[in-house]
Protein backbone atom coordinates (compact mmCIF):
# COMPACT_ATOMS: atom_id res chain seq x y z
CA UNK A 1 0.00 0.00 0.00
CA UNK A 2 1.02 3.10 -0.93
CA UNK A 3 2.18 5.35 1.56
CA UNK A 4 -0.17 8.13 0.07
CA UNK A 5 -3.02 5.89 0.47
CA UNK A 6 -1.75 4.81 4.08
CA UNK A 7 -2.44 8.04 5.11
CA UNK A 8 -5.64 8.83 3.85
CA UNK A 9 -7.56 6.21 5.05
CA UNK A 10 -6.09 7.72 8.28
CA UNK A 11 -7.51 10.93 7.54
CA UNK A 12 -10.88 8.97 6.82
CA UNK A 13 -11.75 6.55 9.65
CA UNK A 14 -9.98 8.93 12.34
CA UNK A 15 -12.70 11.51 11.93
CA UNK A 16 -15.43 9.44 11.36
CA UNK A 17 -14.94 7.41 14.14
CA UNK A 18 -14.31 10.49 16.45
CA UNK A 19 -18.22 11.93 14.53
CA UNK A 20 -19.78 8.77 15.56
CA UNK A 21 -18.32 8.36 18.97
CA UNK A 22 -19.54 11.86 19.91
CA UNK A 23 -22.87 10.76 19.04
CA UNK A 24 -22.94 7.61 20.94
CA UNK A 25 -21.71 10.25 23.58
CA UNK A 26 -24.71 12.10 23.10
CA UNK A 27 -27.05 9.62 23.36
CA UNK A 28 -25.46 7.72 26.27
CA UNK A 29 -25.25 10.99 28.85
CA UNK A 30 -27.70 13.59 27.66
CA UNK A 31 -31.12 11.09 28.71
CA UNK A 32 -29.54 11.95 32.31
CA UNK A 33 -29.30 15.73 32.16
CA UNK A 34 -32.66 17.08 33.32
CA UNK A 35 -34.46 18.48 36.85
CA UNK A 36 -35.13 15.15 38.30
CA UNK A 37 -31.64 13.20 39.04
CA UNK A 38 -31.90 9.35 37.28
CA UNK A 39 -29.32 6.36 36.52
CA UNK A 40 -29.68 3.82 34.14
CA UNK A 41 -29.16 1.06 36.57
CA UNK A 42 -32.64 1.88 38.17
CA UNK A 43 -34.03 2.43 34.70
CA UNK A 44 -33.22 -0.55 33.43
CA UNK A 45 -34.38 -2.30 36.89
CA UNK A 46 -37.93 -1.09 36.01
CA UNK A 47 -37.94 1.31 39.10
CA UNK A 48 -40.00 3.78 39.13
CA UNK A 49 -40.19 7.11 38.04
CA UNK A 50 -36.10 6.75 36.64
CA UNK A 51 -37.65 4.15 34.15
CA UNK A 52 -40.73 6.18 33.12
CA UNK A 53 -38.31 9.81 33.14
CA UNK A 54 -35.93 7.72 30.62
CA UNK A 55 -37.75 6.03 28.34
CA UNK A 56 -40.98 8.14 28.13
CA UNK A 57 -39.62 11.28 28.21
CA UNK A 58 -36.03 11.75 28.32
CA UNK A 59 -34.77 8.80 25.46
CA UNK A 60 -37.20 9.55 22.89
CA UNK A 61 -36.88 13.37 22.63
CA UNK A 62 -32.94 12.19 22.64
CA UNK A 63 -33.45 9.98 20.09
CA UNK A 64 -35.68 12.43 17.84
CA UNK A 65 -33.50 15.00 18.31
CA UNK A 66 -30.23 12.85 17.19
CA UNK A 67 -32.32 11.28 13.88
CA UNK A 68 -33.52 14.74 13.18
CA UNK A 69 -30.07 16.72 13.36
CA UNK A 70 -28.53 13.79 11.57
CA UNK A 71 -30.50 13.95 8.94
CA UNK A 72 -30.94 17.73 8.23
CA UNK A 73 -26.71 17.78 8.60
CA UNK A 74 -26.30 15.28 6.08
CA UNK A 75 -29.14 16.69 3.79
CA UNK A 76 -27.63 20.01 3.91
CA UNK A 77 -24.04 18.36 2.62
CA UNK A 78 -26.16 17.21 -0.22
CA UNK A 79 -27.94 20.03 -0.82
CA UNK A 80 -24.79 22.22 -1.06
CA UNK A 81 -22.66 19.85 -3.33
CA UNK A 82 -26.13 19.85 -5.52
CA UNK A 83 -26.26 23.59 -5.84
CA UNK A 84 -22.88 23.89 -5.66
CA UNK A 85 -23.55 26.41 -2.84
CA UNK A 86 -21.86 26.31 0.40
CA UNK A 87 -24.32 28.32 1.97
CA UNK A 88 -27.27 25.84 0.49
CA UNK A 89 -29.39 24.38 3.13
CA UNK A 90 -31.91 21.42 3.19
CA UNK A 91 -34.91 24.22 3.12
CA UNK A 92 -33.39 25.72 -0.01
CA UNK A 93 -35.66 24.11 -2.48
CA UNK A 94 -38.63 24.63 -0.99
CA UNK A 95 -39.70 21.45 0.62
CA UNK A 96 -39.84 22.54 4.30
CA UNK A 97 -41.86 25.60 3.28
CA UNK A 98 -44.26 22.83 1.46
CA UNK A 99 -44.41 20.57 4.96
CA UNK A 100 -45.19 23.72 6.72
CA UNK A 101 -48.15 25.25 4.43
CA UNK A 102 -49.47 21.26 5.30
CA UNK A 103 -48.87 21.61 8.98
CA UNK A 104 -50.93 25.41 8.73
CA UNK A 105 -53.33 24.30 6.69
CA UNK A 106 -54.36 21.10 9.16
CA UNK A 107 -53.61 23.21 12.18
CA UNK A 108 -56.00 26.30 11.01
CA UNK A 109 -58.48 23.82 9.89
CA UNK A 110 -58.61 22.58 13.41
CA UNK A 111 -57.75 18.53 12.08
CA UNK A 112 -57.34 16.18 14.78
CA UNK A 113 -55.80 12.84 14.35
CA UNK A 114 -56.40 10.92 11.15
CA UNK A 115 -56.01 6.73 11.81
CA UNK A 116 -54.37 7.32 14.95
CA UNK A 117 -51.77 9.96 13.83
CA UNK A 118 -51.69 13.61 14.15
CA UNK A 119 -53.10 14.97 11.30
CA UNK A 120 -50.47 17.95 11.58
CA UNK A 121 -47.97 15.75 10.48
CA UNK A 122 -50.12 13.70 7.96
CA UNK A 123 -50.32 17.36 6.56
CA UNK A 124 -47.23 18.60 6.43
CA UNK A 125 -46.01 15.18 4.97
CA UNK A 126 -48.57 15.66 1.89
CA UNK A 127 -46.89 19.70 2.03
CA UNK A 128 -43.57 18.40 1.45
CA UNK A 129 -44.61 15.86 -0.81
CA UNK A 130 -46.20 18.12 -2.99
CA UNK A 131 -43.89 21.02 -3.29
CA UNK A 132 -41.22 17.92 -4.36
CA UNK A 133 -43.34 16.88 -7.01
CA UNK A 134 -44.29 20.52 -8.34
CA UNK A 135 -40.25 21.45 -8.08
CA UNK A 136 -39.04 18.64 -9.73
CA UNK A 137 -41.75 19.31 -12.76
CA UNK A 138 -41.20 22.31 -13.05
CA UNK A 139 -37.22 21.83 -13.35
CA UNK A 140 -37.30 19.80 -16.04
CA UNK A 141 -40.17 21.27 -17.96
CA UNK A 142 -38.90 21.49 -21.47
CA UNK A 143 -34.85 21.47 -21.66
CA UNK A 144 -33.01 19.47 -19.19
CA UNK A 145 -32.92 19.72 -15.58
CA UNK A 146 -29.88 21.31 -14.07
CA UNK A 147 -28.69 22.37 -10.66
CA UNK A 148 -29.68 26.04 -11.84
CA UNK A 149 -33.02 24.91 -13.04
CA UNK A 150 -33.88 23.14 -9.87
CA UNK A 151 -32.53 26.32 -7.72
CA UNK A 152 -35.03 28.24 -9.74
CA UNK A 153 -38.16 25.82 -9.41
CA UNK A 154 -37.38 25.74 -5.60
CA UNK A 155 -36.79 29.04 -5.00
CA UNK A 156 -39.87 30.47 -6.48
CA UNK A 157 -42.43 27.74 -5.33
CA UNK A 158 -40.62 28.35 -1.73
CA UNK A 159 -41.87 31.67 -1.27
CA UNK A 160 -45.45 31.09 -3.18
CA UNK A 161 -45.64 27.99 -0.12
CA UNK A 162 -44.86 30.81 2.33
CA UNK A 163 -47.07 33.37 0.93
CA UNK A 164 -49.62 31.09 1.62
CA UNK A 165 -48.20 30.23 5.45
CA UNK A 166 -48.44 34.11 5.41
CA UNK A 167 -52.02 34.48 4.67
CA UNK A 168 -53.16 31.42 6.89
CA UNK A 169 -51.49 32.97 9.50
CA UNK A 170 -53.29 36.22 9.44
CA UNK A 171 -56.68 35.20 8.71
CA UNK A 172 -56.81 32.85 11.49
CA UNK A 173 -58.03 33.22 15.05
CA UNK A 174 -55.86 34.15 17.80
CA UNK A 175 -55.35 30.75 19.54
CA UNK A 176 -54.69 29.19 15.86
CA UNK A 177 -52.17 31.98 15.21
CA UNK A 178 -49.99 31.26 18.21
CA UNK A 179 -50.47 27.31 17.29
CA UNK A 180 -48.82 28.35 13.89
CA UNK A 181 -46.11 30.32 15.53
CA UNK A 182 -45.31 27.82 18.14
CA UNK A 183 -45.44 24.89 15.15
CA UNK A 184 -43.26 27.61 12.89
CA UNK A 185 -40.16 27.97 15.35
CA UNK A 186 -39.31 24.38 15.34
CA UNK A 187 -39.20 21.98 18.74
CA UNK A 188 -38.14 18.58 19.62
CA UNK A 189 -40.77 16.17 21.64
CA UNK A 190 -40.86 13.18 23.27
CA UNK A 191 -42.84 11.62 20.53
CA UNK A 192 -43.92 7.46 20.32
CA UNK A 193 -41.62 4.66 19.46
CA UNK A 194 -43.84 3.94 16.21
CA UNK A 195 -43.00 7.59 15.22
CA UNK A 196 -39.29 7.09 16.10
CA UNK A 197 -39.23 3.78 14.18
CA UNK A 198 -40.39 5.41 11.26
CA UNK A 199 -38.23 7.86 11.13
CA UNK A 200 -35.49 6.11 11.37
CA UNK A 201 -36.46 3.49 8.68
CA UNK A 202 -36.76 6.92 6.49
CA UNK A 203 -33.06 8.29 7.87
CA UNK A 204 -31.20 4.74 7.51
CA UNK A 205 -32.75 4.65 3.99
CA UNK A 206 -31.26 8.02 3.40
CA UNK A 207 -27.99 7.35 4.70
CA UNK A 208 -28.11 4.07 2.54
CA UNK A 209 -28.33 5.87 -0.53
CA UNK A 210 -25.28 8.88 0.28
CA UNK A 211 -22.87 6.04 1.39
CA UNK A 212 -23.75 4.52 -2.06
CA UNK A 213 -23.23 7.67 -4.18
CA UNK A 214 -21.13 9.75 -1.81
CA UNK A 215 -18.05 9.26 -4.32
CA UNK A 216 -20.32 10.69 -7.28
CA UNK A 217 -21.43 13.83 -5.52
CA UNK A 218 -17.74 14.74 -5.00
CA UNK A 219 -17.93 15.09 -8.56
CA UNK A 220 -21.02 17.09 -8.91
CA UNK A 221 -19.85 19.56 -6.15
CA UNK A 222 -16.98 20.41 -8.75
CA UNK A 223 -19.47 20.76 -11.66
CA UNK A 224 -21.83 19.15 -14.00
CA UNK A 225 -19.64 18.63 -16.73
CA UNK A 226 -16.82 17.41 -14.92
CA UNK A 227 -18.83 14.71 -13.72
CA UNK A 228 -20.80 13.69 -16.93
CA UNK A 229 -16.93 13.63 -18.11
CA UNK A 230 -16.29 10.98 -15.82
CA UNK A 231 -19.06 8.62 -16.52
CA UNK A 232 -21.53 10.02 -14.16
CA UNK A 233 -24.87 9.85 -15.35
CA UNK A 234 -25.66 13.61 -14.14
CA UNK A 235 -29.50 13.66 -14.77
CA UNK A 236 -30.40 10.58 -13.21
CA UNK A 237 -28.26 11.64 -9.45
CA UNK A 238 -29.50 14.92 -9.43
CA UNK A 239 -33.06 14.03 -9.33
CA UNK A 240 -32.32 11.09 -7.05
CA UNK A 241 -30.20 13.51 -4.72
CA UNK A 242 -32.91 16.10 -4.84
CA UNK A 243 -36.18 13.48 -4.32
CA UNK A 244 -33.60 11.30 -1.56
CA UNK A 245 -32.47 14.96 0.43
CA UNK A 246 -36.21 16.68 0.49
CA UNK A 247 -37.92 13.01 1.41
CA UNK A 248 -35.87 13.20 4.50
CA UNK A 249 -35.93 17.23 5.36
CA UNK A 250 -40.10 16.82 4.66
CA UNK A 251 -40.30 13.98 6.78
CA UNK A 252 -38.33 15.62 9.75
CA UNK A 253 -39.54 18.73 9.17
CA UNK A 254 -43.29 17.21 9.50
CA UNK A 255 -42.07 16.05 12.65
CA UNK A 256 -40.51 18.69 14.14
CA UNK A 257 -40.94 21.88 12.21
CA UNK A 258 -38.49 23.78 10.72
CA UNK A 259 -35.84 23.74 12.52
CA UNK A 260 -32.95 25.99 11.30
CA UNK A 261 -29.08 26.49 11.02
CA UNK A 262 -28.23 22.40 11.76
CA UNK A 263 -28.38 21.62 8.06
CA UNK A 264 -26.38 24.88 7.43
CA UNK A 265 -23.77 24.70 9.74
CA UNK A 266 -22.78 21.46 10.79
CA UNK A 267 -21.75 20.48 6.98
CA UNK A 268 -20.31 24.11 6.37
CA UNK A 269 -18.27 23.96 9.32
CA UNK A 270 -16.52 19.89 8.99
CA UNK A 271 -16.15 21.15 4.95
CA UNK A 272 -13.63 23.68 6.80
CA UNK A 273 -11.63 21.21 8.61
CA UNK A 274 -11.87 18.29 7.30
CA UNK A 275 -12.27 19.01 3.47
CA UNK A 276 -14.52 18.27 0.78
CA UNK A 277 -14.51 14.61 0.24
CA UNK A 278 -18.24 13.45 0.20
CA UNK A 279 -17.46 10.35 1.50
CA UNK A 280 -15.90 11.84 4.68
CA UNK A 281 -18.03 14.89 5.19
CA UNK A 282 -21.84 13.08 5.12
CA UNK A 283 -21.40 10.30 7.44
CA UNK A 284 -19.26 12.90 9.72
CA UNK A 285 -22.52 15.57 9.37
CA UNK A 286 -24.68 12.43 9.77
CA UNK A 287 -22.93 12.49 13.10
CA UNK A 288 -22.18 15.54 14.33
CA UNK A 289 -25.30 16.87 13.33
CA UNK A 290 -27.16 14.46 15.57
CA UNK A 291 -24.96 15.31 18.47
CA UNK A 292 -25.54 18.97 17.57
CA UNK A 293 -29.28 19.14 18.23
CA UNK A 294 -29.80 16.72 20.97
CA UNK A 295 -27.49 19.14 22.90
CA UNK A 296 -29.07 21.89 21.55
CA UNK A 297 -32.38 20.28 22.38
CA UNK A 298 -31.29 19.81 26.12
CA UNK A 299 -30.18 23.07 26.59
CA UNK A 300 -33.39 24.15 25.37
CA UNK A 301 -35.21 21.78 27.85
CA UNK A 302 -32.84 22.42 30.78
CA UNK A 303 -31.44 26.21 30.84
CA UNK A 304 -34.83 27.69 32.00
CA UNK A 305 -36.40 24.88 33.54
CA UNK A 306 -39.65 24.14 33.93
CA UNK A 307 -40.03 26.91 30.73
CA UNK A 308 -39.05 25.19 27.48
CA UNK A 309 -36.88 27.43 24.56
CA UNK A 310 -37.64 26.48 21.09
CA UNK A 311 -34.61 24.53 19.74
CA UNK A 312 -34.12 26.37 16.78
CA UNK A 313 -33.08 29.20 18.94
CA UNK A 314 -30.58 27.65 20.65
CA UNK A 315 -29.01 26.26 17.55
CA UNK A 316 -28.69 29.45 15.82
CA UNK A 317 -27.67 30.91 19.17
CA UNK A 318 -25.02 28.85 19.96
CA UNK A 319 -24.26 27.61 16.52
CA UNK A 320 -23.41 31.08 15.33
CA UNK A 321 -20.96 32.12 17.00
CA UNK A 322 -18.72 29.02 17.02
CA UNK A 323 -19.41 28.83 13.42
CA UNK A 324 -17.50 32.58 13.73
CA UNK A 325 -14.61 30.81 15.39
CA UNK A 326 -14.14 28.33 13.26
CA UNK A 327 -13.89 30.93 10.66
CA UNK A 328 -11.72 32.91 12.25
CA UNK A 329 -9.69 30.56 13.67
CA UNK A 330 -7.95 29.57 10.22
CA UNK A 331 -8.12 26.65 7.64
CA UNK A 332 -5.90 24.48 10.46
CA UNK A 333 -6.91 21.00 10.45
CA UNK A 334 -8.53 20.43 13.88
CA UNK A 335 -7.89 16.38 13.72
CA UNK A 336 -4.76 16.07 11.91
CA UNK B 1 -3.97 5.45 -40.71
CA UNK B 2 -6.23 4.22 -37.11
CA UNK B 3 -9.19 5.98 -37.27
CA UNK B 4 -11.05 6.51 -33.85
CA UNK B 5 -13.65 9.30 -34.42
CA UNK B 6 -15.89 9.41 -37.78
CA UNK B 7 -18.56 12.28 -37.77
CA UNK B 8 -20.67 12.03 -40.89
CA UNK B 9 -23.23 14.95 -41.20
CA UNK B 10 -22.87 16.07 -37.43
CA UNK B 11 -24.93 18.68 -36.61
CA UNK B 12 -26.44 20.22 -33.79
CA UNK B 13 -29.42 23.35 -33.29
CA UNK B 14 -30.28 25.16 -30.13
CA UNK B 15 -33.83 26.81 -29.91
CA UNK B 16 -34.15 25.91 -33.79
CA UNK B 17 -30.75 27.65 -34.84
CA UNK B 18 -28.16 25.29 -36.30
CA UNK B 19 -24.92 25.78 -34.30
CA UNK B 20 -23.26 23.05 -36.03
CA UNK B 21 -24.15 21.35 -39.87
CA UNK B 22 -22.93 19.06 -41.95
CA UNK B 23 -19.76 18.03 -40.36
CA UNK B 24 -18.17 15.13 -42.03
CA UNK B 25 -14.65 14.71 -40.25
CA UNK B 26 -12.50 11.82 -39.20
CA UNK B 27 -10.02 11.65 -36.69
CA UNK B 28 -6.54 9.86 -36.45
CA UNK B 29 -5.14 8.17 -33.30
CA UNK B 30 -2.06 9.81 -32.84
CA UNK B 31 -2.54 12.90 -34.44
CA UNK B 32 -3.06 16.16 -33.06
CA UNK B 33 -5.99 18.48 -34.39
CA UNK B 34 -6.18 22.13 -33.66
CA UNK B 35 -9.99 23.18 -34.19
CA UNK B 36 -9.99 26.82 -35.00
CA UNK B 37 -12.33 29.21 -36.09
CA UNK B 38 -13.82 33.09 -34.64
CA UNK B 39 -16.06 32.87 -31.23
CA UNK B 40 -19.57 30.99 -32.04
CA UNK B 41 -18.48 29.43 -34.99
CA UNK B 42 -19.18 25.80 -33.01
CA UNK B 43 -15.39 24.74 -31.97
CA UNK B 44 -17.14 24.05 -28.09
CA UNK B 45 -19.64 22.80 -29.63
CA UNK B 46 -17.98 20.26 -31.64
CA UNK B 47 -15.95 19.22 -29.46
CA UNK B 48 -18.59 18.64 -26.64
CA UNK B 49 -20.19 16.23 -28.82
CA UNK B 50 -16.97 14.28 -29.23
CA UNK B 51 -16.36 14.46 -25.87
CA UNK B 52 -19.98 12.53 -25.34
CA UNK B 53 -21.09 15.58 -23.37
CA UNK B 54 -24.39 16.34 -25.35
CA UNK B 55 -26.15 13.33 -27.06
CA UNK B 56 -28.96 15.23 -28.85
CA UNK B 57 -26.49 16.01 -32.06
CA UNK B 58 -27.69 15.06 -35.64
CA UNK B 59 -26.30 12.91 -38.17
CA UNK B 60 -23.75 10.71 -36.61
CA UNK B 61 -20.74 10.54 -34.85
CA UNK B 62 -18.94 6.98 -34.17
CA UNK B 63 -16.32 6.27 -32.19
CA UNK B 64 -14.43 3.18 -32.60
CA UNK B 65 -17.56 2.65 -35.20
CA UNK B 66 -20.24 2.75 -32.42
CA UNK B 67 -22.34 5.76 -32.02
CA UNK B 68 -21.27 8.13 -29.52
CA UNK B 69 -24.68 8.60 -28.07
CA UNK B 70 -24.59 4.63 -27.68
CA UNK B 71 -22.09 4.05 -25.45
CA UNK B 72 -22.29 3.53 -22.06
CA UNK B 73 -21.16 6.42 -19.60
CA UNK B 74 -18.53 4.53 -17.70
CA UNK B 75 -17.01 2.62 -20.50
CA UNK B 76 -17.04 6.04 -22.41
CA UNK B 77 -15.24 8.15 -20.08
CA UNK B 78 -12.48 4.98 -19.75
CA UNK B 79 -11.75 6.21 -23.77
CA UNK B 80 -12.47 9.83 -23.92
CA UNK B 81 -11.76 12.77 -22.11
CA UNK B 82 -12.30 16.24 -21.93
CA UNK B 83 -10.94 19.32 -20.68
CA UNK B 84 -12.96 22.48 -20.34
CA UNK B 85 -11.55 25.78 -20.98
CA UNK B 86 -11.16 26.82 -16.95
CA UNK B 87 -12.61 24.55 -14.03
CA UNK B 88 -13.92 26.63 -11.09
CA UNK B 89 -14.51 24.50 -7.96
CA UNK B 90 -15.82 25.90 -4.84
CA UNK B 91 -15.03 23.50 -2.67
CA UNK B 92 -11.89 22.59 -0.68
CA UNK B 93 -10.60 19.85 -2.72
CA UNK B 94 -7.36 18.67 -2.75
CA UNK B 95 -5.03 18.40 -5.42
CA UNK B 96 -4.57 14.84 -4.77
CA UNK B 97 -8.72 14.64 -4.88
CA UNK B 98 -8.87 16.13 -7.76
CA UNK B 99 -6.71 14.48 -9.72
CA UNK B 100 -8.29 10.71 -8.01
CA UNK B 101 -11.88 12.16 -9.53
CA UNK B 102 -9.84 10.99 -12.75
CA UNK B 103 -10.32 7.50 -11.78
CA UNK B 104 -13.86 7.35 -11.48
CA UNK B 105 -14.94 5.36 -14.17
CA UNK B 106 -12.53 2.67 -13.24
CA UNK B 107 -13.91 2.34 -9.65
CA UNK B 108 -16.09 -0.32 -8.63
CA UNK B 109 -16.32 0.42 -4.89
CA UNK B 110 -16.46 4.04 -3.27
CA UNK B 111 -12.81 3.99 -2.99
CA UNK B 112 -9.86 4.21 -4.72
CA UNK B 113 -7.58 0.85 -5.47
CA UNK B 114 -3.86 0.63 -5.24
CA UNK B 115 -4.27 0.19 -9.28
CA UNK B 116 -5.60 4.38 -8.96
CA UNK B 117 -3.30 5.32 -6.97
CA UNK B 118 0.15 4.26 -8.85
CA UNK B 119 -2.40 5.90 -12.54
CA UNK B 120 -3.22 9.43 -10.42
CA UNK B 121 0.70 9.19 -9.33
CA UNK B 122 1.97 8.66 -12.63
CA UNK B 123 -0.42 11.78 -14.06
CA UNK B 124 0.41 13.93 -11.13
CA UNK B 125 4.62 13.03 -11.96
CA UNK B 126 3.42 13.65 -15.77
CA UNK B 127 2.29 17.18 -15.44
CA UNK B 128 4.71 17.91 -12.58
CA UNK B 129 2.11 18.51 -9.69
CA UNK B 130 3.58 16.01 -6.84
CA UNK B 131 4.36 18.41 -4.81
CA UNK B 132 1.13 20.70 -4.81
CA UNK B 133 -1.00 16.74 -3.96
CA UNK B 134 -1.85 18.45 -0.45
CA UNK B 135 -2.87 22.20 -1.72
CA UNK B 136 -6.19 23.16 -1.86
CA UNK B 137 -7.16 23.86 -5.66
CA UNK B 138 -8.04 27.08 -5.32
CA UNK B 139 -5.30 28.18 -3.64
CA UNK B 140 -3.15 27.74 -7.17
CA UNK B 141 -1.98 29.64 -9.91
CA UNK B 142 -3.61 29.67 -13.13
CA UNK B 143 -1.03 27.48 -14.72
CA UNK B 144 -0.78 24.79 -11.48
CA UNK B 145 -4.74 24.70 -11.96
CA UNK B 146 -4.57 23.71 -15.71
CA UNK B 147 -1.82 20.71 -14.83
CA UNK B 148 -3.79 19.25 -12.17
CA UNK B 149 -6.61 19.49 -14.17
CA UNK B 150 -4.67 17.90 -17.15
CA UNK B 151 -3.27 15.30 -14.54
CA UNK B 152 -6.65 14.27 -13.71
CA UNK B 153 -7.29 13.91 -17.17
CA UNK B 154 -4.64 11.60 -17.47
CA UNK B 155 -5.46 9.27 -14.79
CA UNK B 156 -8.23 8.93 -16.62
CA UNK B 157 -5.96 6.87 -18.87
CA UNK B 158 -7.86 7.80 -22.38
CA UNK B 159 -7.12 6.82 -25.73
CA UNK B 160 -8.56 10.90 -26.85
CA UNK B 161 -8.21 13.97 -25.22
CA UNK B 162 -10.44 16.44 -26.10
CA UNK B 163 -9.31 20.15 -24.84
CA UNK B 164 -11.46 23.01 -25.08
CA UNK B 165 -8.84 25.84 -25.64
CA UNK B 166 -6.57 24.81 -22.71
CA UNK B 167 -3.81 27.55 -22.96
CA UNK B 168 -6.18 30.71 -23.05
CA UNK B 169 -5.37 31.64 -19.31
CA UNK B 170 -1.78 30.95 -19.39
CA UNK B 171 1.59 32.21 -19.81
CA UNK B 172 4.12 31.56 -22.41
CA UNK B 173 5.87 28.99 -20.66
CA UNK B 174 2.92 27.02 -19.60
CA UNK B 175 1.53 27.23 -23.01
CA UNK B 176 4.64 25.37 -24.60
CA UNK B 177 4.36 23.17 -21.58
CA UNK B 178 1.65 22.10 -22.37
CA UNK B 179 1.10 21.56 -25.47
CA UNK B 180 4.61 19.83 -25.94
CA UNK B 181 3.14 17.38 -23.61
CA UNK B 182 -0.22 16.78 -25.60
CA UNK B 183 2.87 16.24 -29.02
CA UNK B 184 4.39 13.41 -26.28
CA UNK B 185 1.35 12.19 -25.83
CA UNK B 186 0.33 11.60 -29.54
CA UNK B 187 3.46 10.45 -30.27
CA UNK B 188 2.46 7.49 -28.29
CA UNK B 189 -0.73 7.31 -30.08
CA UNK B 190 -3.05 9.11 -27.97
CA UNK B 191 -5.82 11.27 -30.49
CA UNK B 192 -5.89 15.19 -29.52
CA UNK B 193 -8.33 17.37 -30.51
CA UNK B 194 -8.30 20.81 -29.42
CA UNK B 195 -9.87 24.02 -29.80
CA UNK B 196 -7.08 27.24 -30.12
CA UNK B 197 -7.43 30.62 -30.71
CA UNK B 198 -3.95 31.32 -31.12
CA UNK B 199 -3.02 30.01 -34.66
CA UNK B 200 1.11 30.56 -35.00
CA UNK B 201 0.37 28.23 -31.78
CA UNK B 202 -1.81 25.69 -33.79
CA UNK B 203 0.38 25.62 -36.51
CA UNK B 204 3.46 24.89 -34.30
CA UNK B 205 2.21 21.93 -32.71
CA UNK B 206 -0.52 20.65 -35.04
CA UNK B 207 -0.92 17.72 -37.54
CA UNK B 208 -3.53 19.21 -39.10
CA UNK B 209 -6.07 22.52 -38.56
CA UNK B 210 -9.70 21.74 -38.76
CA UNK B 211 -10.94 25.60 -39.50
CA UNK B 212 -14.64 25.97 -39.05
CA UNK B 213 -16.74 28.58 -39.63
CA UNK B 214 -20.40 29.21 -38.78
CA UNK B 215 -20.75 26.15 -37.73
CA UNK B 216 -19.29 24.33 -41.07
CA UNK B 217 -15.98 23.42 -41.94
CA UNK B 218 -14.20 25.47 -43.96
CA UNK B 219 -10.71 24.09 -44.62
CA UNK B 220 -9.30 20.39 -43.03
CA UNK B 221 -5.91 20.08 -44.15
CA UNK B 222 -2.27 20.12 -42.32
CA UNK B 223 -1.34 23.35 -40.97
CA UNK B 224 0.99 24.45 -44.07
CA UNK B 225 -2.03 24.57 -46.13
CA UNK B 226 -4.61 25.58 -43.77
CA UNK B 227 -3.08 28.84 -42.30
CA UNK B 228 -2.84 31.30 -45.26
CA UNK B 229 -4.13 34.55 -46.03
CA UNK B 230 -7.01 33.81 -48.09
CA UNK B 231 -7.83 31.08 -45.37
CA UNK B 232 -7.90 33.65 -42.82
CA UNK B 233 -9.92 36.47 -44.09
CA UNK B 234 -12.07 33.90 -44.99
CA UNK B 235 -12.54 32.35 -41.75
CA UNK B 236 -12.20 35.46 -39.38
CA UNK B 237 -12.82 38.16 -41.73
CA UNK B 238 -9.57 39.95 -41.26
CA UNK B 239 -6.36 40.47 -43.53
CA UNK B 240 -3.40 39.30 -42.19
CA UNK B 241 0.24 38.56 -43.61
CA UNK B 242 2.03 34.94 -43.74
CA UNK B 243 5.29 34.34 -43.41
CA UNK B 244 7.37 31.04 -42.90
CA UNK B 245 9.39 30.31 -40.04
CA UNK B 246 13.06 28.92 -40.76
CA UNK B 247 11.31 25.23 -40.09
CA UNK B 248 9.12 26.33 -42.77
CA UNK B 249 5.90 26.27 -40.62
CA UNK B 250 3.65 29.41 -41.60
CA UNK B 251 3.75 32.24 -39.16
CA UNK B 252 0.59 34.88 -38.69
CA UNK B 253 1.46 38.55 -38.77
CA UNK B 254 -1.34 40.59 -37.28
CA UNK B 255 0.08 43.85 -39.22
CA UNK B 256 -0.10 46.91 -37.58
CA UNK B 257 -3.25 47.46 -34.93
Amino acid sequence: MAVSERDHRRRFWLPLSLAAALALAALVALPLVGPARISYARALAGQSPDAEILFYARLPRVLLALLAGGALAAAGALFQALLRDALATPYTLGVSSGASLGAVIAISAGWGTLAGWPAVWLSALAGAALVLALVVGVASEGRRMSSFTLLLAGVTINSICLAGILFLQYAAGFSQSFAIVRWLLGGIDAVEYRTLAGLAAVVLLFAAYLTRQSRDWNLMAVGEEWAAARGVHVQRLMLSGYIAGSLVAGTVTSITGPIGFVGLIVPHALRLRLGADHRLLMPCSFFTGAAFLALCDTVARTAFSPAEIPVGVITAMTGGPFFIWILRSGRRSLWL
Amino acid sequence: MNSVFRTEELGLSYNGKAVLSGVSLEFFAGCVTAVVGPNGAGKSTLLSILAGLRRNYAGRCLFRGREVRDWARRAFAREVAFIPQTVRIEFPFTVEQVVLMGRTPYCKGLFEGPEDWEAAERAMRLTDVLELRHRDYRSLSGGEKQRAILASVLAQEPRALILDEPATFLDLQHQIAIHSLLRKLARQGMLVVTATHDLNLAAAFADRIVALRQGRVYCDSPPQEAVNAANIEAVFGVRVEVFRTPEGKPWVHYGRL
